[in-house]
């Protein structure tokens, strides 16, 4: 039994650490939300530079590893800056999906831009009634000519705005919710009849809503078998359902620590509030909450990185979802409560690490959906 | 023990859906139920309708402009117009400050403040809290110096809700710090045009420029705008607040959310071919939040049947602060489990009257997340839920 990092991933954390205590200050980061793109193009350059963005992927795709203790490794240090570059969409999601299902043209073509830092994607699964059954897909893909016509509407786009190429979950065969005939195709951003609404998500992040009207692609946009999706793309969210699980034990920590921290130095009837029994016991609260999410979470990465079935691993993420969505409510409601007033203010970074949990509760699956998920499993 | 309505209630009950029916103004209306935010101008011309018609101010005594109606009457009165979604009165000047100048003010200020309030040609806000002195209100420094037949204010006040409209503010300021710090407070209405007064936006957790810090730089307040004598002002500002706890139990405006909660949930998929009103785990969270609200409901007559005997509301009125605003952030928590990911997008420009692009989501569950966020404020203010839990522990159990 052996919980330490080796030395590589020692490495990894250093050099996020240090990239977010340096250069992802709190205004910094105010000012890269509040740009036109939403994001720092000169980062993501330097996150490519630094190797970052090899790290989901195998080695013998020319990748860092793929591990998922690596990936839990460098997010929870992304948690703790709110790091908003859209490493999760692109690399985590699209990567990891092109990764499992791409033949060796499109790995070639696709996975190296990834990873030098030159192509943005976005994964359109979710749709407005679909909420989180990855199988309930009412978008169509319909034969063509040699290619496919797509036509449907997605929602929750992550990294939508500024995708070059969107892979899009679209139904070649079978009924809205069945578990068959699911495909995935790759569709150029600039593509006649898509089109995007894109938005601001309330934790800062880019997204949009994508509309397909009859976009017309090719057969070689074709990730993957046709109908044959449905189980990668499980995978890569349930990938980076353990990513956002790793960022929220970030940003919890920060959360303790912050509270802990402002009890100790703000005074009322003449003495400091963390002094009040009340209180103290609230912060051992959270600070319990904060550990079982870290122990969870480890549980959760290190089953993905076993040889334990898909079905095993689905259900230590939805282990691990379940049990950190609680744990978000509770320290992110309670940072803000014993902050008081301040917290409820957009000046603090509080108040921001409160949205961007909340935001992680209620993606990829809120705290019901993965309990009921676990007890199915 | 009967908690049936008599057939004059009842009939009272039938004239206030009429009226409400019959003047409510429409286009307020349509904002209040599609969830457009709410402009100054929406408040006043419905609180002047109201006002026309006699009924602002239910809680004043009848010589002043009250409804002279029995707390079950008022009772009624306040679900409805809750249900219906018609907004209360604006709390500042009808709830909070006009009981203190009808309780201690003179004749003078009576006249003079009273019929502005009732009549919503004045707005008013609130300068209590203050950087440094939120849950230890007393502890607060803005000082209030005599100067001849002026007292002379610096300070800084601050979570002041819709300062940016305010002409008024009430005020607690030190007058003595010589003394106990509860000692040395008074209650003073200041003119917001008065030079020295500088108003900043906080802009919240929402986004929303909803409070403000009031800055005081030797800001020249009349002497007569004292209300009451020097340095009893805690005194007054307890009564205000047992007013202020009094109202804030929300129940109508909580059963509202409820029935709106419900017909959404019943519209909304779960994604695996039924609705989600029939998903049991998520029915069940919404009938226990039913309940709970029910039980508050019958704390609430309670508390108002003591209320219409004589009794002063009294520390019981934690337990509906305590209860009413964990309730309604549950609903909130509710309402973001129905978005799904519409909750996550922030659109707040959609929720205007102006708005004419394409919208993000169904319906105003797009405004769900940040309505959850922002509502976060209701267990700090108005003295923090924990400050409420210490009002128990003393004075009702005795600890």
């Amino acid at each position: 039994m052996d919980f330490s990092y080796s030395e590589e991933q020692q490495m990894l954390q250093d050099s996020v650490q240090k990239f977010v205590y340096s250069q992802y200050d709190f205004d910094t980061r105010k000012k890269v939300i509040g740009s036109d793109k939403g994001f720092s193009d000169e980062y993501w350059s330097l996150f490519a530079e630094l190797g970052w963005l090899t790290v989901p992927f195998r080695e013998e795709d020319g990748g860092f590893g793929g591990s998922a203790v690596d990936l839990m490794v460098m997010m929870e240090e992304f948690g703790k800056g709110m790091v908003v570059e859209p490493f999760l969409p692109t690399t985590v999601i699209s990567g990891g999906l092109i990764g499992d299902l791409g033949n060796a043209q499109q790995k070639e073509t696709l996975l190296a831009s990834i990873m030098d830092g030159s192509l943005q994607l976005a994964t359109a699964y979710a749709e407005a009634d679909s909420r989180y059954n990855l199988a309930s897909v009412g978008t169509t893909a319909r034969k063509d000519g040699d290619g496919y016509l797509i036509n449907g509407d997605k929602v929750l786009v992550l990294n939508g705005p500024a995708a070059d190429k969107i892979l899009v979950v679209a139904r070649t065969s079978g009924d809205k919710l069945d578990r068959e005939g699911v495909s995935v195709f790759i569709v150029d951003g600039a593509t006649s009849g898509l089109s995007r609404r894109v938005y601001t998500a309330v934790d800062g992040h880019r997204a949009a809503e994508v509309h397909l009207k009859g976009v017309r692609v090719s057969a070689e946009a074709l990730l993957g078998e046709e109908g044959n999706a449905l189980a990668a793309l499980e995978r890569a969210v349930d990938r980076a359902t353990l990513a956002v699980c790793a960022e929220a034990v970030g940003a919890m920590g920060c959360l303790l620590k912050k509270t802990v921290e402002y009890t100790k130095t703000r005074k009322q009837f003449g003495v400091a509030i963390g002094t009040f029994q009340a209180l103290q016991h609230r912060m051992s609260e959270m600070f319990i909450e904060c550990e079982l999410a870290r122990s969870i979470v480890i549980m959760a990465a290190m089953k993905l990185d076993s040889s334990a079935t898909d079905a095993e691993k689905a259900k230590a993420v939805a282990a691990a979802k379940s049990r950190i969505g609680r744990a978000m409510r509770k320290v992110g409601q309670e940072s803000v409560q014993l902050h008081g007033g301040i917290a409820v203010t957009n000046e603090l970074d509080v108040g921001h690490y409160f949205k961007r949990v909340t935001t992680i509760e209620n993606l990829f699956g809120n705290t019901d959906y993965h309990t009921l998920r676990f007890m199915a499993l | 023990m009967n908690a049936d309505f008599t057939a004059e209630e009842l009939e009272f009950q039938k004239e206030v859906q009429d009226f409400l029916k019959a003047e409510f103004p429409q286009d307020i209306k349509h904002k209040v139920d599609n969830g457009i935010s709410l402009e100054k101008d929406d408040f006043i011309r419905w609180q002047k309708i109201l006002h026309k018609k006699g009924w602002v101010a239910p809680n004043w005594p009848v010589e002043h402009g009250g409804t002279g109606w029995t707390a079950t009457q008022k009772y009624i009165f306040a679900m409805e117009m809750g249900l219906y979604g018609a907004m209360a009165p604006v709390a500042f000047g009808v709830n909070m400050v006009a009981p203190v100048i009808y309780s201690f003010g003179n004749e003078e200020q009576k006249k003079r403040f009273l019929p502005d309030i009732l009549a919503s040609n004045v707005w008013w806000c609130q300068g209590y809290s203050e950087p440094n002195s939120g849950s230890d209100l007393a502890s607060l420094k803005t000082t209030a110096v005599r100067d001849g037949d002026h007292y002379v204010v610096n300070g800084t006040k601050t979570w002041t809700t819709l300062g940016q409209y305010a002409d008024w503010i009430f005020c607690l300021v030190r007058t003595d710090s010589t003394v106990k710090k509860q000692e040395g407070i008074s209650f003073l209405l200041i003119d917001m045009n008065t030079p020295g007064i500088k108003v900043s936006p906080i802009y919240l957790i929402d986004g929303e420029p909803e409070v403000n810090e009031v800055h005081f730089d030797n800001v020249r307040v009349p002497a007569e705008n004292l209300v009451g004598e020097e340095n009893q002002g805690w005194t007054y500002a307890k009564v205000l607040l047992t007013h202020e706890r009094t109202n804030i139990a929300q129940v109508p405006n909580s059963k509202l959310k409820l029935r709106k909660l419900r017909e959404r949930a019943a519209q909304t998929p779960d994604g695996f071919g039924g609705n989600l009103l029939e998903d049991s785990v998520f029915a069940r969270k919404l009938a226990e939040v039913e309940i709970q609200v029910l039980a508050l409901e019958y704390a609430e007559l309670r508390t108002l049947a003591a209320v219409s005997v004589g009794k002063a509301p009294g520390p019981e009125s934690s337990i509906l602060k305590i209860v009413g605003t964990e309730a309604t952030q549950f609903i909130d928590e509710l309402f973001m489990e129905v978005a799904c990911y519409h909750s996550i997008a922030h659109v707040p420009e959609q929720f205007t009257e102006i708005f004419d692009g394409e919208k993000v989501g169904v319906g105003s569950l797009a405004a769900s997340s940040n309505t959850y966020f922002n509502n976060r404020k209701k267990s700090i203010y108005g003295g923090t839920n924990e400050i409420q839990k210490n009002i128990i522990s003393k004075a009702v159990l005795g600890l």
